[in-house]
């Protein structure tokens, strides 16, 4: 298959705009873990630098932004290329809210800070269910980048870890309350870092989504997980 | 392979071509061609030079047949009858089967009588039922606005846009049931082009339209179905909408998107 176009400046056009989205993307995986970080630290630190990376993560998207309307109205892509941009229209909105997600911990470790919380939460739980989150948004992008489809059916297919890890994150929160109310405020904040962490790997089932849309033309959304198998096959 | 598998259109034809080869003297420029063009749809042929498209518009009404070493084997059915083999006046098919060319064509006389001069071969009008008929005709090719107080003035004074939308006037005042456009607005600027688009769009509740165009966007824009020729083999054909969404053969993506060549 020709990969090329004709134009090169549109190849150019292309790439750079795939490239800023990975850039991006690399930015928003790095404030998650940071984020996860600055909860198993309790680091005031690094929740402010956390939060510092949102704006450079909005001006990005922004910035692709501009990008994707500048190709459509010069280039009136077809097929595969108008595929292309409108999923990375797409990715980039995702990926600013993982960015908003990872803002939001941040925040929450400030507040915990604030208020002196027990050290005894189970906040290495939450680190094991942002591990999988962060690997599956790195995984998405990844699939992204290679426009590999198998990759990203794994995705969608590991989605339910985190989901498990949710649960399990959620009942253990409960047992804590019960047993010593004091640590119930604390706690809700916990219930709500795990959400964010959550909505995380929602959002890398989202990217990987596009990443079929792409390559397939087929869109997924919404389709069990063996429909997806059986449509992508 | 069947050719007519491959085919999702499930609408009414208006033509059904079949098994269609050409030939250009020893050249083949058609090649097994099967297709049906949906009846009051806009239907487009794109594909690069030399793919057959024009040829192929050529056959439905005949055209090619002002040529010596030019011929066609194969069906082309409209409204049931084969019209390769028709015995019929060839006049009569391209008074079902109109053409309106790359380049407007006026006739050296006035706007009226260029309207008026297809009419008459066809049909006797009286005075009245001709003015009539002129008017219904640039009117549907919104063209009467422009030129109702200069009838008698020369086709020729008009400008390109104009005078491309008189041709297509002339080509709909004998009420054909297909109307062919070749290239019809490669010679106009965007705005005639618009209107046209616009006129394709108005035309096709009363005719089949079939045009060929080298211009991707307007295939995209204005017709209902498209089919990719190249080399004389006709490689996809479908709703307008999923060929330049999701096209099925690679060698169309790599067309439409520009990766050819």
């Amino acid at each position: 298959m020709s990969n090329k176009h004709l134009s090169t400046q549109f190849d150019a056009e292309l790439s750079g705009v795939s490239t800023r989205v990975l850039e991006m993307g690399g930015l928003v995986e790095s404030q998650v873990a940071r984020a996860v970080h600055a909860l198993s630290d309790f680091s005031g630190e690094i929740a402010l630098e956390v939060l510092a990376t949102e704006e450079r993560v909005n001006a990005m998207e922004v910035d692709i932004d501009g990008a994707l309307s500048s190709i459509i109205a010069r280039r009136q892509p077809t097929a595969r290329d108008l595929r292309l941009l409108i999923a990375i229209s797409k990715t980039i909105a995702n990926l600013e809210r993982v960015g908003d997600e990872a803002a939001r911990i941040a925040r929450t470790v400030q507040r915990l800070n604030k208020n002196g919380a027990p050290s005894r939460l189970p906040v290495n739980d939450l680190a094991h269910e942002a591990a999988l989150a962060v690997a599956q948004l790195r995984k998405a992008l990844d699939a992204f980048a290679r426009l590999d489809v198998e990759k990203a059916v794994e995705v969608l297919k590991s989605d339910d870890m985190i989901d498990q890890e949710f649960e399990g994150l959620i009942r253990k929160l409960i047992t804590f309350m019960m047993e010593d109310p004091r640590t119930i405020s604390s706690a809700i904040d916990l219930v709500f870092v795990g959400k964010a962490i959550e909505r995380v790997g929602d959002h890398a089932k989202n990217l990987a989504e596009q990443v079929i849309y792409i390559v397939k033309g087929m869109d997924v959304r919404h389709n069990s997980l063996d429909e997806v198998e059986t449509m992508v096959r | 392979m069947d050719e007519r598998a491959d085919l999702p259109i499930t609408e009414k034809p208006k033509l059904s071509v079949r098994n269609l080869n050409f030939y250009y003297g020893g050249f083949q420029a058609l090649k097994n061609i099967s297709l049906d063009i949906p009846e009051n749809k806009v239907t487009a042929f794109i594909g690069p030079s030399g793919c057959g498209k024009s040829t192929l518009l050529r056959t439905f009404n005949r055209m090619f047949e002002l040529y010596p070493d030019q011929r066609a084997e194969g069906e082309i059915v409209l409204d049931g009858e084969n019209i390769l083999a028709s015995k019929e006046d060839v006049s009569l098919i391209r008074a079902k089967v109109g053409m309106v060319f790359q380049k407007p064509t006026p006739f050296p006389m006035s706007i009226y009588d260029n309207i008026a001069f297809g009419v008459k071969l066809f049909e006797s009008l009286s005075g009245v039922e001709m003015d009539e008929r002129v008017e219904w005709a640039l009117k549907k090719a919104a063209l009467w606005g422009e030129v109702k107080d200069k009838l008698d003035q020369s086709g020729s004074g008009l400008s390109g846009g104009q005078q491309q939308r008189l041709c297509i006037a002339r080509g709909i005042a004998i009420k054909p049931e297909v109307l062919l456009l070749d290239e019809p607005c490669s010679a106009l600027d965007p705005i005639s082009t618009g209107k046209i688009e616009e006129l394709i769009h108005e035309l096709k509740t009363e005719y089949t339209v079939v045009i060929v165009t080298h211009n991707m966007q307007q295939a995209a824009r204005s017709s209902d179905y498209t089919a990719y020729m190249y080399l004389g083999d006709l490689i996809e054909f479908g709703p307008t909408s999923e060929l330049f969404m999701k096209p099925k053969k690679q060698d169309t993506e790599d067309y439409i998107t520009g990766r050819f060549g």
